[in-house]
């Protein structure tokens, strides 16, 4: 399900260069956790405009439900009691798809075309290609993808791709009662956090940032956060994350080196057969069995 | 059905099944590993019906082959016992593959190569195995860590291209050597055949 009106910048397991005549300007969601109040109405957005439905959960002693992110639940409001040097800080962090520049899902992705990064920047799924081999889930450096128990098919935000390709803002922007979520392109929204992140040092929060991890490029999906030096405080945000060695040593050298091996070998056969010819029984030894076996008559 | 009464029987009927077993998992596994592997052979899907069931079969032909090859393991594992001629025969196999076997020591049922071979492959077969229960996401990835899933996707590819490798030479050297292939479609190998490559068995199969 292509979007026609989005380019496609990336696509997994294809080899050669997608289609990048036309340019699109690069957008971003950018989340401030410092205005966030909880209220959950960007997870009840998501759920009416993709048409997802997850089960109702149980109450685990805190406000999170559902506890984690699944197949019919691409956001999840993550909420985290934290003693700092202001106290007890209660951060609320809307976690989902960070729509990485650089996406270790579609890197790892073995099913061409099921993975796709728009040249606007948003990493999207595209299930009818997907073949279910949670190979994105093995990639992903912030544990986001889910597969679905039914149909096994990968699932996750898509940064309402469909509304952004007719110029609207995605359900979860439209929705937030605090403008806490604003939508744009990536160079406004990172002028707009460098506002925000001013007003905050201002009223103390000096360690207050932007985040937009340069280890995967950089993301379509920014945090600004009070706490910028500690992104762990908001339930593991990843301080430092990246495509993970192994994976790109899985899918990067692993894949020429293999294919040239498995050739060597087998062109290697072919050529010792044809210039050293066939391991064939001496003529003196067949001529001896024979003698053995005239002798046993 | 007995061609030449004077031929030596090498495999039983039933080895032979459990090899070709054995071999057709390999081949089936190989094509749809490789079509996850690298995008330039996904085409490779269309053999088993699409990507989505390539991925649903690889690992349940996967289990079969583990069963069959641990079959096969223990039927030959007392066969491949290392020796010091085996060693010899190893360090002198260059030779051999120039075209000059005159020097080579003399071997029983298996030589060096064949050993080491059954060997890497009992190795590869865990490390495959052992691995590829841990990506197989429908069943098993649950329990397992992202650091070790990620580890053995790598050692699962890495295993396999060296498998692979290794079957290749595996069935080159059944080519190359002429009259072995027999051995593993009717089970027998003629005394010539025996008397030139594994001496020692010769002897032992008889007595001169």
């Amino acid at each position: 399900m292509a979007l026609q009106s989005l380019d496609i910048a990336k696509r997994s397991a294809t080899t050669t260069e997608p289609p990048q005549a036309r340019k699109t300007p690069q957008v971003a969601k950018l989340i401030d956790v410092s205005q966030c109040i909880g209220c959950k109405a960007c997870q009840v957005a998501c759920m009416q405009w993709n048409d997802l439905r997850d089960e109702v959960g149980n109450c685990a002693g805190t406000y999170d439900n559902p506890r984690d992110l699944t197949d019919q639940s691409w956001t999840v409001m993550r909420y985290a009691e934290v003693e700092t040097d202001r106290g007890l800080e209660w951060l609320i962090r809307k976690d989902g798809c960070m729509h990485c520049e650089d996406p270790g899902c579609l890197k790892a992705c073995p099913s061409p075309g099921a993975i796709v990064k728009y040249s606007n920047g948003i990493v999207d799924f595209h299930q009818e290609n997907c073949i279910g081999c949670g190979y994105c889930v093995t990639g992903c450096p912030f544990n986001v993808p889910r597969i679905s128990k039914k149909d096994s098919k990968a699932y996750k935000c898509t940064l309402c791709s469909d509304r952004v390709a007719v110029g609207l803002e995605p359900a979860c922007v439209k929705v937030c009662p605090t403008g806490c979520i604003s939508f744009g392109s990536k160079e406004d929204m990172q002028e707009r956090a460098d506002e925000r992140v001013a007003e905050l040092k201002e009223r103390g929060f000096t360690n207050a940032g932007l985040y937009d991890p340069a280890g995967v490029g950089g993301t379509h999906v920014m945090y600004v956060l009070h706490h910028a030096d500690k992104p762990g405080l908001y339930s593991g945000l990843p301080a430092d994350p990246a495509i993970s060695p192994t994976v790109s040593l899985w899918k990067g050298v692993t894949k020429p080196l293999a294919m040239a091996g498995i050739a060597a070998a087998a062109l290697g056969g072919l050529f010792h057969y044809v210039m050293k010819g066939p391991n064939d029984v001496s003529k003196e030894i067949e001529a001896e069995v024979d003698k053995e076996l005239e002798g046993e008559k | 059905m007995i061609r030449d009464p004077s031929d030596l029987q090498r495999y039983t009927a039933s080895e032979r099944a459990n090899h070709w077993v054995v071999g057709i998992c390999f081949i089936l596994l190989g094509l749809s590993g490789l079509a996850l592997f690298h995008p330039a052979l996904f085409p490779l899907t269309y053999l088993f019906g699409g990507g989505t069931w390539t991925r649903i079969l690889h690992p349940f032909i996967g289990v079969v082959m583990m069963l069959f090859f641990v079959v096969m393991f223990f039927r030959f594992q007392h066969l491949n016992r290392m020796t010091d001629t085996d060693w010899q025969w190893v360090r002198r196999a260059r030779e051999m593959v120039n075209g000059d076997d005159h020097n080579m020591p003399i071997q029983g049922k298996y030589n060096g190569g064949q050993k080491l071979l059954f060997w890497f492959l009992a190795l590869a077969m865990v490390v495959l195995f052992a691995s590829g229960i841990v990506i197989w996401r429908a069943y098993f990835s649950a329990y397992f860590g992202i650091g070790t899933i990620r580890l053995a996707a790598l050692l699962h590819a890495g295993f396999a291209t060296l498998m692979i490798i290794a079957i290749i030479v595996h069935v080159y050297a059944a080519i190359w050597v002429r009259g072995t292939i027999r051995a593993m479609l009717y089970g027998t190998v003629t005394r010539a055949w025996a008397k030139q490559h594994h001496r020692a068995w010769y002897r032992q199969m008889t007595g001169k």
